[in-house]
């Protein structure tokens, strides 16, 4: 993973609540694939947001943010209220980093999506409502806006705010290191804890290839 | 903040937690060990992450799998030349790394959530994930049982753990008796709606109350599947008698000695009376109507005596707006029942309504009566066992003697994927459906979902319309 540290650039505003994984990524399987191989990650970068980008003839809503020509390549996105709810599917975190995105700010996330973004090198950032709207207002001009990993701020013209981040997370999105690798790190205490926990629930531990 | 408090009064969650953290990381995270995993066909390309980072699965006979999303659900399926990509992608995460997979077509295949609490595989107490939102469904037995997403899922597969926040706690209190043929659905549904969207966004929900220690294990698991459609990560309810006796026997829970340890650690599973919630709500269902879903939000929900809300009445602008979005979408007004709107489709089936006792209180409205000749209706049990149990009961016959399609498990339309994307509502098309989201598109491009109990989505496909079960004599 790309270490992410500073992360500046124009910052597009989508305040509607409750966009769901399915409105973020509509996409399905292709009917009718029957063979050929699949890569880890699949999707489609047309299909982000389809049902707000795209009017029903197919051709681009120009009056959708991202259409608009100062927001193609926003890098950040100020939504809603429970951004991300609805589905587990990750295409949705797959497109938004696919488009450019590496931070968004919301009052609030779907708890899978909010996970899926730290593995995925976006920085989700939970912010009081009154501070959102007032960045969404901000986003509206087309400004740039700078969000500090390191020191866990934001900026935005004259507007500033720290935002909470766990420490540990802090520190894996600015060396770039792979939270698998983090946990592998920690080989022995995974050790000890199956140890100690195989005498006193032995029956969560199946016998190997129980079948 | 998450160092163990272990002599204080604790939820049932928080027991759970306790019982699991491997490493504290500060800030209320913690790193926890992961009892079961369950994979789904979705989830197979993790594999190929694992492999490419040459990583090996470090407990496969911790690990399950199960084929439901993509597969087909067609009766005549032939399994011995069937294949699709995911599901190519998991036969091969299996050979590879040699850990039980539930071949569909098979005994013991199925939706992945219905599968777990079947074979025993989820227990009181354990924690349980998957790659898929509605993994709180198995929470009823007991469990911390939660949906990951893609990376999480190969951290699991590398590691058999995960990383977690400890989340806030909130109880929903049901007390009441149902009255006739109002269910676990209707109950749930209810509740979606008071709590909202986003009402029990992160939090761990605690199911308890006389309506949920008198509900019978299937109901329960109806209960904790829509958690997620408040915005919950975690539904659970305390074992009790119920539990037990429903876990007894199955093909992965223990036996003999070792069920006899599990229980006594079972016993005191659950919150202790003076345990603090961060949040309680209370519910009296004994007034409740059979229930159905108006819109696009699990939360848009209505009593099947009511009309349909007005976006004019509602204070909250975005709200509104999306509440007129929602209307425009599903095609009806404002201010009238659903009661009498004409449907094209009828779907029972799910992780939410798709075992035996929804299959027994659909075949109930059924029985001697034929599906409207408009109306095509599917009925795909939710897992190959249930199916088996359906057939030795004859309700096979029920349905399809009265026109249904009597179809394998699997998700099929419930998420619009089955073989593939082909097992989809038609653009336009409105359906009732015994699943857990109305979203737009969920059932297929451009499909529209009401949602509602077994009962109420068979009597839809006799009448033609949406109806009120109660006139159809229903008893369930
Ligand atoms: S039945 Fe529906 S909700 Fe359940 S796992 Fe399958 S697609 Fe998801």
């Amino acid at each position: 993973m790309k270490p992410l540290i500073r992360i500046e650039g124009v910052a597009a505003p989508l305040l509607i609540d409750d966009i769901n994984t399915d409105m973020i990524a509509p996409t399905r399987p292709r009917a009718g694939m029957t063979s050929g191989k699949m890569a880890e990650k699949e999707f489609d970068p047309a299909a982000l947001f389809a049902p707000l980008r795209y009017l029903s003839d197919g051709t681009e809503n120009p009056d959708f943010i991202l259409n608009r020509p100062a927001f193609r390549t926003a890098k950040i996105l100020v939504a809603g209220r429970n951004f991300g709810c609805g589905s587990s599917r990750e295409q949705a975190v797959w497109l938004l980093a696919d488009f450019g995105i590496e931070c968004i700010i919301a009052p609030s996330f779907g708890g899978i999506f909010f996970d899926s973004c730290f593995k995925n090198g976006i920085l989700p950032v939970v912010l009081p409502e009154e501070n959102v709207r007032a960045l969404a207002a901000d986003a509206q001009q087309a400004a740039s806006m700078l969000v500090d990993v390191e020191a866990r701020r934001i900026h935005s013209g004259a507007f500033m705010r720290n935002f909470d981040l766990p420490e540990f997370r802090r520190a894996a999105l600015i060396a770039g290191v792979d939270d698998i690798e983090m946990t592998l790190r920690r080989d022995a205490e995974l050790k000890q804890f199956v140890a100690r926990d195989r005498l006193e629930r032995p029956w969560i531990y199946l016998r190997t290839g129980a079948q | 903040m998450s160092a163990a408090n272990l002599t204080g009064p604790r939820t049932l969650f928080r027991k759970i937690w306790d019982a699991h953290v491997i490493a504290d990381l500060g800030d209320g995270f913690s790193l926890l060990q992961v009892d079961r995993h369950v994979v789904h066909d979705m989830g197979g390309r993790s594999f190929l992450g694992l492999k490419s980072r040459g990583l090996a699965l470090r407990h496969p006979e911790l690990t399950f799998a199960t084929a439901d999303h993509a597969i087909p659900t067609s009766p005549d399926t032939d399994w011995s030349s069937y294949s699709n990509p995911y599901l190519e992608n998991l036969r091969e995460g299996v050979k590879r790394n040699g850990f039980k997979f539930f071949e569909p077509g098979k005994p013991g295949s199925g939706v992945v959530h219905v599968v777990t609490p079947e074979q025993g595989i989820a227990l009181p107490g354990c924690t349980l994930a998957c790659g898929d939102s509605h993994t709180c469904t198995v929470g009823a037995l007991g469990a911390m049982a939660w949906g990951v997403g893609q990376s999480e899922l190969l951290h699991i597969l590398a590691t058999q753990t995960s990383v977690q926040q400890q989340a806030k706690t909130m109880r929903i209190v049901i007390e009441g008796v149902l009255s006739r043929a109002v269910t676990a659905k209707d109950m749930i549904l209810h509740i979606v709606r008071k709590v909202g969207a986003s009402g029990a966004r992160g939090c761990a929900v605690e199911f308890a109350g006389t309506a949920i220690s008198a509900m019978p294990m299937e109901g329960r698991f109806t209960i904790c599947n829509m958690a997620t459609e408040m915005g919950a990560r975690f539904g659970l309810i305390a074992p009790d008698e119920v539990t037990l006796a429903y876990l007894e026997g199955r093909p992965y829970a223990p036996a003999g000695d070792l069920w006899r340890q599990a229980l006594a650690q079972w016993r005191n599973l659950r919150s202790d009376e003076d345990a603090v919630f961060d949040s309680e709500l209370r519910f009296d269902v004994s007034e409740i109507q059979p229930q159905i879903s108006w819109g696009t939000s699990p939360d848009h929900v209505i009593g099947i005596n009511e009309v349909v809300p007005d976006p004019q009445d509602e204070a909250d602008a975005s709200k509104r707006e999306r509440m007129m979005a929602a209307l425009d979408y599903i095609g009806i007004e404002a201010g009238h029942p659903l009661i009498g709107t004409r449907i094209d489709n009828v779907f029972i089936g799910s992780c939410t309504n798709a075992r035996i006792s929804d299959l027994r209180s659909a075949a109930s409205i059924v029985k001697g009566r034929s599906v409207a000749p408009h109306v095509e209706a599917w009925i795909v049990p939710g897992s190959f066992d249930v199916k088996s149990q359906a057939e030795r009961e004859g309700l096979d016959r029920t349905f399809i003697d009265a026109g249904f399609q009597w179809r394998n498990a699997g998700c099929s339309m419930c998420g619009g994927m089955g073989d593939l994307s082909r097992e989809k509502v038609a653009p336009g098309k409105r359906i009732v459906s015994t699943t857990n989201r109305s979203f737009v598109g969920r059932q297929g491009p451009g499909s529209r979902t009401h949602l509602a109990s077994p009962a109420m989505a068979a009597a839809a496909a006799i009448a033609g319309c949406i109806v009120d079960v109660r006139d159809f004599g229903a008893t369930a």
